[in-house]
């Protein structure tokens, strides 16, 4: 099991995902943690320090797994959110491939 | 319908102008996420799972012309291009940005319209029959007191932090089409054995986690103390109402616990002491609310439509549209349209912004520029002279907005769910569709008739699944999405609450599960009028769940 580190942006609500060097808007670009104990510090340190500085709102940890090398939710409800809404193919980051 | 006057203009322009306030000292820092998330909710603004969600309130369903487009005009330029109308007849957009947030509401607001009180523990936003001042089984138009009711509730001091949310229905119909037995206040126009006109009151119905079906605790209420009457009703949820926990904290939990008794003496005590002071409705406040709601001229007809009849015996998806959505107008020679959002395979509650503009075009073409939000998520043209409808049908039909559906099978409420709600378990919409592609809308739905499916994505209910002939809702088990079925719940004047079948299915399983359902239906109904409701309550559970579980195969039925 591995660990990323969502959020959503405090001006437009949009989906962000810790990455390396701040925020991304594509969980394929988002830092990939491990172990929990190393996502739990970059929560603590990276994702509401940004918090605070008025960046992002409600971070959060989720599993991903990997399936045919490519970087995945492990559950529905954040697999729908990296992707969008899956009766609408045309809307959220789905849409921008 | 109502027009804003001067205080009402005024108020809703300081909020908006505190709103955009706030939102400009959240983003550079001045107010922390918890001292600015009460603001932003006050003002409707939710973040679901993909963006913030601005839910805006259409009080009891009602709008113009003017206001649909402005609606479409939002769409367009703030957001996806569509909107999503609710169960509660408001409208929520999906994709605003916190920045564009304040435009949004001065837009609104220019058009008589905002988004206070579509969150928050305050009375929400009033709802109403949609076909008022349309139906032909109507006693009285409901909406002047859902109007008064809506102006009483709008920032009341003492009713802005309640237990929890607090929702009123009203209706002036026999026929219940504003679910008011699953309101925490519900009021049914009665007439009492002198002829005067006044309100039957219910009081702690909801669904949610906890579904209760409201208690009648006044046979008869004056309209002068609509008012008092609700104050004291409130006044009592909100000093004895449970605040230790969110999920015992509705009215209809504090009812269920103290008795039906002691709330109707309750109300009634503190009815009966309070000062009358401000309150007492007078017949000419009345009467001067009831005049924005007067009937539009209606046109004078002669004999049938002609127009009408000949294209109904000489095209049959016109036939199917009058008899499913076309209903009796209480003026002669006109009837109320309603416009089904549930095309087949669509997204229940969906309108583009060019769909919304149409809409707008015929209300104000052939409709006195009046449009209805159903809670069944329908749009209602409700004064369309019959000699008008072929042409709106056709109108309609170009923009795939002609479905003959309404209150048939497809006809599906489904609540956002997993695909947008951050509160969901499991995903509604896809559901929804797929029952649709199976069903339809043709001769098969007819043959099944009024069938209401509804579906919730999890125990919040805002499908309203309790109250569905066949319910459905979706909820997670180890990571996968599940669905439990109930039968036999209504939420019109016969109200009763659905019955668990017993285990859930799976996504894959749930449209075959339907299926059986329904194959066992029209297996034991007696004719071909016999719908689905009468029939369960005739048979019971029994056959449905044998054929749902395909237990008992072989034995009579």
């Amino acid at each position: 099991m591995s660990y990323a580190i969502s959020a959503n942006r405090l001006s437009d609500g949009a989906v962000v995902f810790l990455g390396q060097n701040g925020w991304v808007e594509s969980l394929a670009s988002a830092e990939i943690f491990a172990q929990r104990e190393a996502a739990e510090a970059a929560l603590g340190e990276r994702a509401h320090a940004d918090a605070r500085r008025n960046l992002i709102i409600e971070p959060l940890i989720f599993d991903i797994r990997a399936r045919d090398g490519v970087i995945e939710a492990s559950h529905i409800r954040e697999a729908i959110r990296a992707k969008g809404p899956t009766i609408r193919p045309d809307l959220g980051k789905q849409a921008v491939r | 319908m109502y027009r804003y006057d001067e205080f009402d203009a005024g108020f809703v322009a300081d909020r908006v102008a505190a709103f955009r306030d706030q939102v400009a000292r959240r983003l550079v820092g001045e107010m922390t996420e918890e001292q600015f998330r009460p603001h932003r909710l006050m003002n409707g603004l939710y973040l679901q799972l993909h963006a913030y969600m601005l839910r805006v309130a259409i009080p009891y369903g009602t709008l113009n012309a003017r206001q649909m487009r402005k609606l479409a005009h939002i769409a367009r330029r703030y957001d996806k291009g569509y909107g999503h109308f609710t169960t509660r007849q408001n409208l929520q957009y999906n994709w605003p940005s916190l920045i564009d947030t304040p435009a949004i509401l001065e837009e609104l607001a220019s058009v008589e319209m905002h988004a206070i009180q579509t969150s928050g523990n305050c009375i929400r936003n009033v709802t109403a029959d949609h076909f008022a001042g349309a139906a032909a089984d109507e006693l009285e138009d409901p909406r002047p007191y859902a109007e008064i009711l809506r102006q009483w509730s709008s920032i009341h001091p003492e009713f802005t932090f309640l237990p929890r949310k607090f929702k009123i229905a009203v209706t002036g119909a026999v026929r219940d089409r504003a679910a008011i037995q699953v309101h925490d206040i519900g009021y049914q126009i009665v007439q009492n054995e002198k002829g005067v006109t006044g309100f039957a009151v219910y009081v702690g119905g909801g669904q949610g986690r906890t579904p209760l079906i409201a208690v009648k605790i006044r046979d008869f209420l004056r309209k002068e103390d609509l008012l008092a009457y609700t104050q004291a009703i409130v006044r009592v949820y909100n000093l004895e109402g449970r605040r230790d926990n969110k999920y015992k904290a509705r009215i209809k939990i504090l009812l269920h616990e103290k008795g039906a008794d002691w709330m109707r003496a309750a109300v009634e005590t503190e009815f009966a002491n309070a000062s009358r002071d401000f309150i007492e409705l007078p017949s000419k406040e009345i009467a001067r609310i009831q005049d924005y709601f007067a009937p539009p001229k209606f046109r004078k007809f002669a004999g049938p439509s002609e127009n009408f009849e000949s294209r109904r015996e000489s095209d049959p998806k016109f036939a199917a549209f009058a008899s499913t959505n076309v209903d009796a107008h209480q003026q002669p020679g006109y009837g109320i349209v309603t416009i089904s959002l549930k095309p087949i395979g669509g997204i229940p509650g969906d309108a583009s912004a060019d769909q919304m503009d149409i809409v707008a075009d015929l209300a104000e073409r052939f409709g006195h520029d009046e449009i209805r939000v159903s809670h069944e998520q329908n749009l209602v043209l409700p004064h369309v002279a019959l000699d008008d409808i072929v042409t709106v049908f056709d109108a309609l039909a170009k923009s795939n907005l002609a479905t003959a559906n309404a209150g048939l099978i497809s006809d599906i409420i489904a609540c956002p769910g997993l695909d947008y709600c951050s509160l969901a378990t499991a995903r509604s919409i896809p559901v929804a569709q797929r029952i649709s592609e199976r069903f339809g809308e043709g001769a098969r739905a007819r043959e099944i008739g009024d069938l209401k499916i509804k579906i919730s994505g999890c125990i919040n209910a805002c499908g309203h699944h309790h109250v569905a002939h066949i319910g459905i809702l979706g909820l997670e088990r180890k990571g996968v999405e599940t669905y439990q079925i109930t039968l036999g719940g209504s939420g019109d004047e016969t109200c009763s609450l659905g019955t668990l079948t017993g285990p859930g299915f799976s996504s894959e399983e749930i449209v075959d599960a339907i299926e059986r359902i329904v194959d066992r239906y029209l297996l034991v109904r007696e004719e071909a009028s016999e719908d689905f409701l009468t029939v369960y309550r005739r048979i019971g559970m029994g056959p449905f769940k044998d054929a749902l579980y395909q237990t008992n195969v072989g034995a009579d039925i």
